[in-house]
Order: C-alpha cells, then structure tokens, then sequence
C-alpha cells in the first residue's frame, strides 16, 4: 500500500514539475524543471525495479541531452524584450494541435490501464540488466544493431556537418 | 522493510557523510602542506600543532564572512548552484563497498549502502548530473567570466566522460557485471590494472578533466577567467563549491582504487577472516584513496596547464579513439578465450 501512496506522489510531482515547465516564463527555469521531471520519471523507472532503464534515462536525458540545451540557452541569453509577439492564428492553431495531442494521449491511457494489470502478472526483474541484455541479444537483436547503424549514420553526419563548417571559415 | 537494515544503512549513510566531508576538509589542509613541500615552504603552521586546525579555521571564515548575491545574478538559481554541485559530489558515495562483511551485534553489516546491480552506471549517471552544478551557478551570476568558466567545465566534463566511459567498459567487459561489489571480489587475485594498463591511463587522465582538476583546471584558470565559474560567489556558497571539488576528488579516488586496484582487496587475504579482514581490508582501501589523492596533488603542483584547444584534442583525438581501441582488443581477447573463433 505504500508502494502506492509513493507513486501517487510521484506521479502528482512529476506533473507539477512537467507543468512548471510549460507555465515557467525563463527559459533556463523551464529546461530545469525539465531536468527535474526527468528526475521524477527516473524514480518511477526505479520504482518499477527497472534499474537499468532508470540510470540509462538519468544519463541520456536529464544528463547528456538537457544539458545540450542549457547551454543553447545559456548562450542565447533570452529574455523577456527578444521574446517575439505570437500572432494570433499562432495561438488557434496550437490550441488545436495540442487539443488533439491530448486527446490522443487520453485515447492512449483509456488502453494502458489494461495494460498496467498484465504488466504486474509477469516477472519483476524484467527491467534488470541482465534480463534486458539477454532480450536484447536474442530476440530483438535485429532492431537492436540497426537503431545502432542509425545512431552511428547520425553522428557522422554530424561530424560532417561540423567539419564543412571549418572548410568554409579557412 | 526490516528495522534493524534501515538503522544499519542510516548510520551508515551519516558515517559515510561525515567521513566524505572530514576528508575533503582534511584534504585542503594536505594540499597546501604538499604544495608548501613541493615548493620548499612551509605552509600552515599557526593553527594548532604543525597547523593541524587549519581546516576548521578556514571553515569558521566561510561561515563568518558576508553572503554576498550579485544584484543582477538569479538569486534562486544563484542559491541552488552549489547545493547540487554539493548535493552530487556526495551521493557517488552510496554505492561504493568500502570493505568486506563486518560481523557486528549478530548481523552480517555489507559496508556499502546500496549493493545495485548497476553501481558503475549510477556512478557515471552521477557524475554527468554533476555538470549541473557548475553550469546552473556560473550563468546565474551573470558575469561573463563565470559564464565562460561554466562552460568550459561543462564541455570539458562532456568530452571526457565518453573516453572515461569507454575505458570503465573494458573494466565491464572484464568482470562481466555492473555491480561495483562484483567487480571489486572478481580481484582478490590480479588487480584489474594489470589487464588494463591502457584503460587505467585513459580513465585516471579523464578523472583528472572530470575533477576540473590541473593540468585541466581550465575552469577556473586565474590567468584569464579571474575565478572561473565561481568567481561571484562567497562566503559558504564558494566553500561548499571548493569543497564539492575535494569531495569528488575523495570519491573519485575510491572509484579508481574499486575499478582498477581492487578496491578492498590486499595481498595475503587468505590468511585472514571475520572482522580482523574486515577492519584490514578497510585500511587497505583507505590507503589506496590517499595515493591516488597523493598522485592527484602531486600533478597538480608539477605540470602547468593545458591550453584549452589542446585539452579538446587530447579528449577526442587522442583518448577517445585508444580508449576505443582498447575495447575492442579487449573484446577480441575475451571472444578468443571464450572460442567464439
């Protein structure tokens, strides 16, 4: 029972930070309660006892990608007098766009509710490494080799595109 | 969840605490005594016998002296800067084993307060949280030479955690598990080190450019960015920055000490057992920590400093690339002894 009173706070943590990100007006601030809600989706990894899948999302997310984006904004230095006027038709169109994103997610939640009671049929130790890497190795090593080709297509081109950069400056 | 656990780790937690902060405050004192040797001086010396006080009177100034927040600075970023540059030096701790079973009151006591199976993983998740820190501090103070620190320590950590993590894997490969608890009893014979001298290099140059430490205190390098990121901060605030550095510095040599000299372990364990093995093995560990924090120092006081282009060069052109080289020799070697040929 108190599994679950730590999730429900969680939970309500999670939103609230996911929140403040949207409803934040700096820009450093929002990128930090985003930090903050990848933190709080990290705990509920752990307390689903996937480790691995927790520590990964720590490293990739809250520390390598927002990071990235700390710095954009670090040295963008925005503030209020560079934030540009949204138009109206902007702001309708949103609406709509994020109207539907959420109806979607609804839709979407209507179906994990089932979902969440065979999760709780199967092995807990699932999410541990060991039984990751196995799953990973066998049964889903074809996905697995080409996201790997994808990520390695990516990085070169993004060394390409920082190195056709320098050629241009000499 | 059983009482008698949850008083053992909480006592365990507090202990590990006050002995991180006691070393790191210690640390300082070791550092100017070894820089005052180094250099033929004599050091602190006024603050008790041979200056032994120093420390505490160093900590008394910090609190004592004015808290001073610059006018245009982030005040509440401002404030949590170093709390999390704090906050993350501190919890690596958590999942290092720190010596063998302690037998205590009838119950087997693991002196390490959270044996996960992921234990090297947690410490690199740490370790890239703690740019953070840095980061959040140095463009808070709104001061362009705190801004430039920050972001040379930022992209300095980045760069040499990838060459860093390549090398740990080798240690991976080696062990075949992620839990530091394994790794260390897989070495009560061969020390990693002697598998890998090359990953041990890579690893200890990289900790030296995670620790911002010289020949890579490019961040806080006086001679062009005044004080670095740090350079609006006072009082407790820059202390608990100063003090973040020596913490990780303590941690990161318990790190190194687990990865590649086996940790607890020390020639001619067999011939001991139960707590006498426990208190020796802790001992064993505790000098590994001071030699590496020995080597550390000694560094930082003999070789001048890198440039910081060239400190880009030798993470991702010299380090990055033999760390990968390594690995796959590694692989190949693991693979053949396996008859995977």
């Amino acid at each position: 029972m108190s599994l679950q009173i730590i999730s429900i706070i969680l939970g309500s943590l999670t939103l609230a930070s996911a929140l403040m990100v949207v409803l934040s007006k700096h820009p450093i601030r929002s990128v930090i309660y985003l930090v903050v809600t990848f933190f709080f989706i990290t705990s509920m990894y752990i307390m689903m006892n996937a480790q691995f899948l927790a520590i990964v999302n720590m490293i990739v997310y809250a520390g390598a990608i927002m990071v990235l984006f700390l710095f954009v904004l670090m040295l963008l230095n925005l503030n209020k007098e560079m934030e540009p006027m949204n138009a109206k038709g902007a702001q309708i169109a949103a609406f709509i766009a994020g109207g539907s994103l959420f109806l979607v997610l609804i839709t979407a939640l209507k179906d994990t509710l089932i979902l969440g009671q065979t999760y709780r049929q199967q092995d807990n130790s699932i999410g541990l490494v060991k039984e990751l890497g196995n799953l990973l190795f066998t049964k889903y090593v074809v996905a697995f080799e080409l996201t790997s080709i994808l990520f390695i297509a990516a990085m070169v081109g993004a060394i390409l595109l920082a190195k056709r950069e320098k050629q241009i400056i000499e | 969840m059983d009482t008698a656990l949850l008083i053992e780790k909480s006592i365990l937690v507090l202990l590990l605490f006050l002995v991180s902060l006691g070393a790191a405050a210690y640390m300082t004192y070791f550092e100017r005594k070894l820089a005052a040797w180094i250099q033929d001086r004599v050091g602190p010396d006024r603050a008790g016998p041979f200056g032994i006080l120093q420390p505490i009177a160093d900590g008394v100034k910090m609190f004592l002296k004015e808290d001073f927040i610059p006018a245009k600075a982030d005040k509440w970023l401002f404030i949590i800067g170093p709390g999390i540059a704090m906050f993350t030096a501190l919890i690596t701790s958590a999942v290092v084993p720190w010596g063998p079973k302690l037998h205590l009151f009838g119950r087997d006591i693991a002196l390490q307060v959270a044996d996960i199976n992921i234990g090297i993983l947690y410490v690199f998740g740490v370790l890239s949280v703690g740019v953070y820190g840095i980061m959040i501090g140095g463009w808070a103070s709104n001061n362009k030479y705190s801004l430039y620190g920050a972001i040379r320590a930022s992209s300095q950590m980045i760069s040499y955690e990838l060459a860093m993590g390549v090398s740990a894997i080798t240690i991976v490969l080696l062990s075949g598990s992620l839990s530091l608890n394994d790794i260390v009893t897989q070495q009560s014979g061969v020390w990693n080190v002697f598998y890998q001298p090359v990953a041990f290099f890579i690893f200890f140059v990289c900790a030296l450019a995670e620790l911002n430490r010289a020949p890579f205190d490019l961040p806080e390098c006086e001679s062009e960015l005044v004080g670095g990121y740090h350079t609006e901060y006072s009082s407790m605030k820059l202390g608990l920055y100063l003090f973040a550095e020596y913490t990780s510095m303590f941690v990161s040599s318990a790190i190194m000490a687990i990865l590649f000299f086996g940790g607890y372990n020390f020639p001619g364990m067999s011939h001991f057992s139960g707590n006498t093995l426990a208190i020796i093995g802790i001992a064993a560990f505790a000098i590994k920590i001071f030699i590496f924090i020995f080597v550390i120092m000694w560094i930082r006081w003999t070789i001048p400093r890198f440039r910081f282009d060239q400190l880009m060069h030798l993470g991702w052109k010299t380090l990055l690339p033999l760390s990968l080289i390594n690995l796959l020799i590694t692989g190949l070697v693991i693979a053949f002894k396996n008859g995977w040929f």
